[in-house]
């Protein structure tokens, strides 16, 4: 889902980072007033986490591979704010270091897994997961299928990033200047493979650890509620 | 044990597990991600390079390119998933670095 740099034309790069710089500000603000200094070890571990869970790419035999992103594990845990910021730094990282994700895209990239996917993950979460005991087997369902929905949704836009591209240039000749395919492929390709198996990850991975937490340490799922 | 260092030990465990990112893909004979394809791959899925692809592709030159030293494209395996654990060191440390920077800059003093 790491857009890389040549995919998106300059339209949509400068686009996402005029979006993405406000919502930059404003989590930097809510943050400030929220967390505590002893989160901040917790919130560099949900950043690493992101970092490294991304790193283990999931095959599709013969096809394409993909991986989870591990963002709404960290929005549970910390809110979607402080989660926006970890997982910037992660991508940020990643693009700079690692080249995976380019730096014209890191706005495009940032809106989609930084900002889309734990904002929806977690509202998901909380509202399934409504009233219930925090130790229930319900927060991990919940835990679960807000995983499976925000990756799918980060994909589904990821795919209309590309697909829009053809659409928005074009040469003289009708070649595409940036990705060359359009919303009829991007879209399904990206939303298909992730529903079908990225999104499981997703939602494997954040239910498991919301389970493990609910037995090592529940007061980590009581926090970031503010 | 305090709950984050079981976590930085979880950690651990998955930068040693890393490479499986790596090998399974390799195994599967899975290639690159949807829309994260190099030039000559694109060459071959569509007939020809975007002129604009073709021009912002190589803007960035990324010190470990593809978690993988430059010049050990063609290293085997082990080598490879090496350099992958490396990177994933690397990655976690500036990640966590510079996110524990800024909760020093943002996060409240006291607390609560």
């Amino acid at each position: 889902m790491h857009i890389p740099d040549g995919y998106l034309g300059p339209t949509t790069c400068g686009f996402f980072y005029l979006a993405m710089a406000p919502i930059w500000v404003f989590a930097s603000r809510i943050v400030k007033k929220t967390l505590s200094a002893r989160q901040v070890p917790l919130l560099a571990i949900g950043a690493a986490f992101s970092f490294v869970i991304m790193m283990f790419n999931v095959p599709i035999p013969g096809g394409t591979t993909g991986h989870a992103v591990g963002g709404v594990l960290v929005a549970i845990l910390l809110g979607p704010w402080a989660a926006c910021i970890a997982i910037t730094v992660a991508l940020v990282v990643q693009a700079l270091l690692f080249g995976d994700g380019g730096i014209t895209a890191i706005g495009a990239n940032c809106f989609n897994m930084a900002f889309v996917l734990p904002f929806t993950g977690y509202y998901i979460y909380k509202t399934i997961s409504f009233n219930s005991v925090v130790s229930s087997g319900r927060r991990v369902v919940a835990a679960g299928v807000a995983g499976y929905i925000a990756l799918n949704l980060a994909a589904g836009l990821t795919g209309f990033e590309f697909g829009i591209q053809p659409l928005l240039h074009k040469t003289a000749s009708g070649q595409a200047l940036y990705c060359p395919y359009g919303l009829n492929v991007a879209l399904p390709m990206m939303l298909g493979e992730h529903l079908l198996v990225f999104g499981w990850v997703e939602a494997i991975v954040t239910a498991l650890v919301v389970k493990y937490l609910q037995k090592q340490d529940i007061t980590l799922l009581e926090e970031g509620r503010r | 044990m305090r709950t984050v260092t079981k976590l930085w030990i979880g950690l651990t465990i998955l930068i040693i597990l890393s490479p499986i990112g790596l090998i399974l893909p390799e195994h599967f004979k899975a290639g690159a991600a949807w829309g994260e394809w190099g030039a000559e791959e694109m060459q071959k899925l569509v007939g020809y390079i975007p002129q604009g692809l073709e021009k912002l592709a190589g803007i960035w030159n990324a010190p470990i390119p593809d978690y993988a030293f430059k010049g050990w494209e063609e290293k085997p395996l082990p080598n490879l998933s090496f350099a992958y654990i490396i990177s994933a060191v690397v990655g976690i440390g500036v990640t966590a670095l510079v996110v524990i920077g800024i909760g020093k800059i943002l996060a409240k003093k006291d607390d609560r």
